[in-house]
């Protein structure tokens, strides 16, 4: 009787919190998704509010936004797509910011392979080089970018496989079906050590910078919790967290 | 309307689905034969093996190719040491996965005709001095058209609307890899909807028509 | 002279088979017993459609298999011809292309005049471009007949062609078959559990029961075995060869001679000299210990008492000498205890009925 009259009262507990707390639909590149997890663990901690994350290619989620998902955040790889989402009125153009910069590097399962990259790229002696799909992904874009800056692109253009994002792009190179791929730092390192293999952080001069932006969608408009997450996805702890996961930071403006 | 790599997409996909059909009658045949004939304990686990590719998630079965058809999976491993290149990104990876993927849509049908089949009529026909061989070439595969024919148009048809698996062992590479599927998907991804529509009509046209096709021809049985 | 040595044990999950059998060279030997007693599993063993554990089959001076020389000829080598329970017509070909199947694969096929007479014997010349469907159930097992005679076998095995038929069915094909056997002068392996097949095909008959053979020999002699079930049971019958002696027009009466003495059967007028053969029913046969009246319309033949026995339904049943030939009487037990039986003692039969088989 004791017994029930207390999961009763912790019942009721959680009940109430639910009441005052929201659920928040967020949308993410599948390249930001792993830190999403542990920024909406502090963000729940902070605000009591949930978030309910769908993760994606962002050429998929916006063609899901522009289809009526009911998303009300979007955190894209790039800064076209919010811009795009912007311009046909299904996102509030004052509330894009850029949460994170992408860093591209080239991965390879085996230890020692990358101890000179260019080299390796140059002498061309491999089957697959990996990279995600330029057309829809922005790390992908960027990786072409990097072996036009290095005179590149024609002769390994025959070498070149493509994942559908860069989350396959990096399971192509963990599998070992491509000896060597573009993937984002974020996913080969873990506070700051490599987890796996070799890999060479390609210099930020090579590419155009990764601008990972966030936006409000106009579906999120009456949310205030929405509003509210990106408040703190741009705040200092959270950008810290951000870091850590091997992004870089938007320069203060 | 349609681009030139749209029309590569096609060309490839009937080009796979043509293939994929055919090793698959020369596989399923055989097996569907097996199945229908033995009681051996084996029979239902083998069911169960052919039947994967029907619940398992296409990802689910283009991630394990990916890994055991890799340079460290033990098949990938296998084909190095006799010299071979690793099938994922190539298009006989791709035959070998469709052939994995449709093989119950296959299978199925023929072995339900075998099946079903009248045992009696083989015996008469060993009685008439017809060799085995020569009573399932005469009796028993002509009274199993039905399940043959089944078998042929949801085979192709399955294999052309193939997409997870291929996603996952393609690498999306233009005349190699990038069926129609993939092509549209990347008109989607790449917000080109026009070429989507394209493609999507097409594929929904086919599909229909050969829906369309297996019903008349289940009429007409 | 032996046509067919067998031996067969074959083990199956509740069933034994354990036969150890020879056949005649000519005529139709028939098997028979209740259902489930392995007159089928015999025949597939001789087909070879089963393997047994120990098998030995021998037919004339082929080889066919010896499990203890690790020889099996498999069914498509052993030439003969199978007829099933139901026609296993092929559903997909014509009349002509089903008779053709078999036809086009020996070496040595029936002669086109020996398979024009079968054509005709079984009268299926007008079906020839049907399907199988379109046949009815008589036609198809005629149709089946003929198939399996197409391929000239030097032995043609039977497995109750009649049992899925109707009555009228029964009726159509039933005489085409001894004929059959006649014409051709084939040997014929014929399975049946049906009283009226057994004495209207029969010349040699194998009793089986619980995959074992329990009797066999010339029809007459196994039919009047008084310690089998088959003259134990209300249907006991015997048979015996007679001849056409003379027709009385006037009556309607056949006047039949056989070693026992002279019958007259109502009938329609055969011609003289006909060799016919009779059935007749044991309780169609009734005893008296007189001596026949002259002028009597149906005289009483002399007897000789070879055996008795009585069963539980209160009958007895006797094996006469009569001639040459065995014949069946059953009596009541009382009316048999009034006669006051010996054996060797010489009786009156009467024979009130018999049916013309051939």
């Amino acid at each position: 009787m004791k017994k029930r009259l207390l999961s009763l009262v912790l019942l009721n507990s959680v009940y109430s919190s639910v009441l005052s707390a929201d659920e928040v639909y967020v949308a993410v590149a599948s390249n930001f998704f792993a830190p999403l997890a542990v920024l909406a663990q502090a963000f729940k901690a902070e605000t009591g509010h949930e978030l309910k994350v769908s993760t994606g290619s962002t050429g998929k989620l916006y063609a899901q936004i522009e289809h009526g998902a009911p998303f009300q955040v979007f955190l894209s790889a790039d800064s076209k797509t919010p811009q795009q989402l912007v311009a046909a009125k299904l996102a509030v153009a004052e509330s894009q910011f850029t949460y994170a910069l992408g860093k591209l590097v080239l991965w390879s399962s085996e230890p020692n392979k990358l101890a000179e990259p260019v080299e390796v790229l140059k002498k061309n002696e491999f089957q697959h080089l990996a990279l995600a799909n330029p057309t829809t992904a922005p790390y992908g874009k960027a990786a072409l970018e990097v072996l036009d800056s290095l005179g590149l692109s024609q002769s390994l253009a025959s070498k070149q496989v493509q994942g559908e994002n860069i989350s396959q792009t990096y399971d192509f190179v963990a599998t070992g079906n491509a000896e060597l791929g573009f993937v984002a730092l974020s996913q080969v390192q873990k506070e700051g050590e490599l987890t796996q293999g070799s890999v060479w952080l390609i210099p930020e001069d090579l590419y155009t910078p990764i601008q990972q932006d966030a936006v409000l969608l106009v579906r999120g408009q009456a949310q205030p919790a929405a509003l509210s997450f990106l408040k703190f996805l741009a705040s200092k702890p959270a950008q810290t967290m951000i870091s850590a996961y091997g992004y870089g930071l938007p320069k203060a403006d | 309307m349609l681009t030139l790599e749209d029309w590569t997409a096609i060309a490839l996909t009937l080009k796979l689905a043509s293939l994929t059909t055919f090793i698959l009658l020369l596989i399923a045949t055989p097996l569907a034969w097996h199945l229908a004939q033995t009681q051996g304990w084996w029979k239902a686990p083998l069911n169960a093996l052919v039947a994967l590719p029907l619940v398992l998630p296409p990802t689910v079965l283009g991630f394990y190719l990916l890994v055991v058809l890799g340079p460290k999976g033990w098949v990938g491993q296998s084909m190095q040491a006799l010299g071979l290149e690793t099938l994922p990104f190539s298009f006989t990876g791709l035959l070998v996965a469709s052939v994995l993927y449709s093989l119950p849509f296959v299978v199925q049908p023929i072995q339900a005709a075998f099946s079903s089949l009248d045992r009696r009529l083989l015996e008469a026909a060993l009685t008439l001095r017809a060799h085995p061989l020569d009573a399932f070439f005469t009796v028993a595969l002509p009274l199993s058209k039905q399940g043959f024919l089944t078998a042929i148009v949801l085979g192709f048809a399955h294999t052309v609307g193939e997409f997870g698996v291929v996603l996952m062992i393609g690498g999306n590479i233009s005349g190699e890899t990038r069926v129609v599927s993939v092509q549209l998907y990347n008109h989607v991804e790449a917000m080109n909807y026009q070429a989507a529509h394209s493609l999507a009509a097409l594929l929904v046209l086919f599909a229909f028509s050969v829906l369309l096709g297996l019903y008349y021809l289940n009429r007409g049985k | 002279m032996v046509m067919l040595t067998a031996h067969f044990q074959l083990k199956l999950e509740a069933f034994e088979l354990q036969v150890q059998l020879q056949l005649p060279a000519t005529g139709i030997s028939v098997i028979t017993g209740a259902s489930g007693a392995g007159k089928s599993l015999l025949l597939r063993c001789i087909a070879g459609l089963e393997s047994p554990q120990i098998g030995y089959c021998q037919f004339k001076d082929e080889l066919w298999q010896d499990s203890s020389r690790r020889l099996f000829l498999a069914v498509y080598q052993r030439p003969l011809g199978y007829v099933f329970q139901e026609a296993c017509l092929f559903p997909h070909l014509t009349v002509q292309q089903n008779i053709a199947y078999g036809r086009k694969r020996v070496a040595l096929p029936q002669a086109q005049a020996h398979l024009e007479l079968v054509l005709a014997l079984l009268n299926i010349k007008h079906l020839l471009h049907r399907k199988p469907a379109k046949l009815s159930g008589g036609e198809k097992q005629r149709v089946a007949i003929a198939r399996a005679l197409a391929v000239n076998p030097k032995l043609l095995l039977m497995d109750e062609p009649l049992a899925s038929l109707d009555q009228a069915h029964k009726h159509e094909i039933l005489p085409y078959l001894r004929r059959l056997q006649q014409e051709l002068a084939l040997p014929i392996v014929y399975v049946t559990h049906s009283p009226r097949e057994i004495t209207q095909l029969a010349d040699y008959l194998v009793l089986m029961e619980a995959g074992k053979v329990l009797a066999s020999g010339a029809l007459q002699a196994v039919l009047t075995r008084l310690d089998l079930p088959l003259a134990q049971s209300q249907r006991a019958s015997s048979v015996i060869q007679a001849e056409v002696l003379a027709y009385d027009a006037e009556f309607e009466l056949l006047q039949l001679k056989f070693s026992g003495g002279i019958l007259s059967l109502p009938h329609t007028e055969l011609a003289k000299g006909n060799l016919l053969r009779l059935r007749i029913y044991a309780r169609d046969v009734s005893l008296s210990l007189q001596p026949p009246r002259l002028l009597e319309a149906s005289p009483s033949l002399p007897a000789q008492v070879l055996a008795w026995v009585d069963h539980s339904s209160g009958y007895t049943t006797l094996s006469l000498q009569v001639g040459h030939e065995q014949l069946l009487a059953q009596l009541t037990r009382k009316a048999a205890t009034l006669l006051g039986l010996k054996l060797g003692q010489t009786v009156y039969a009467e024979i009130k009925n018999a049916a013309i088989l051939s």
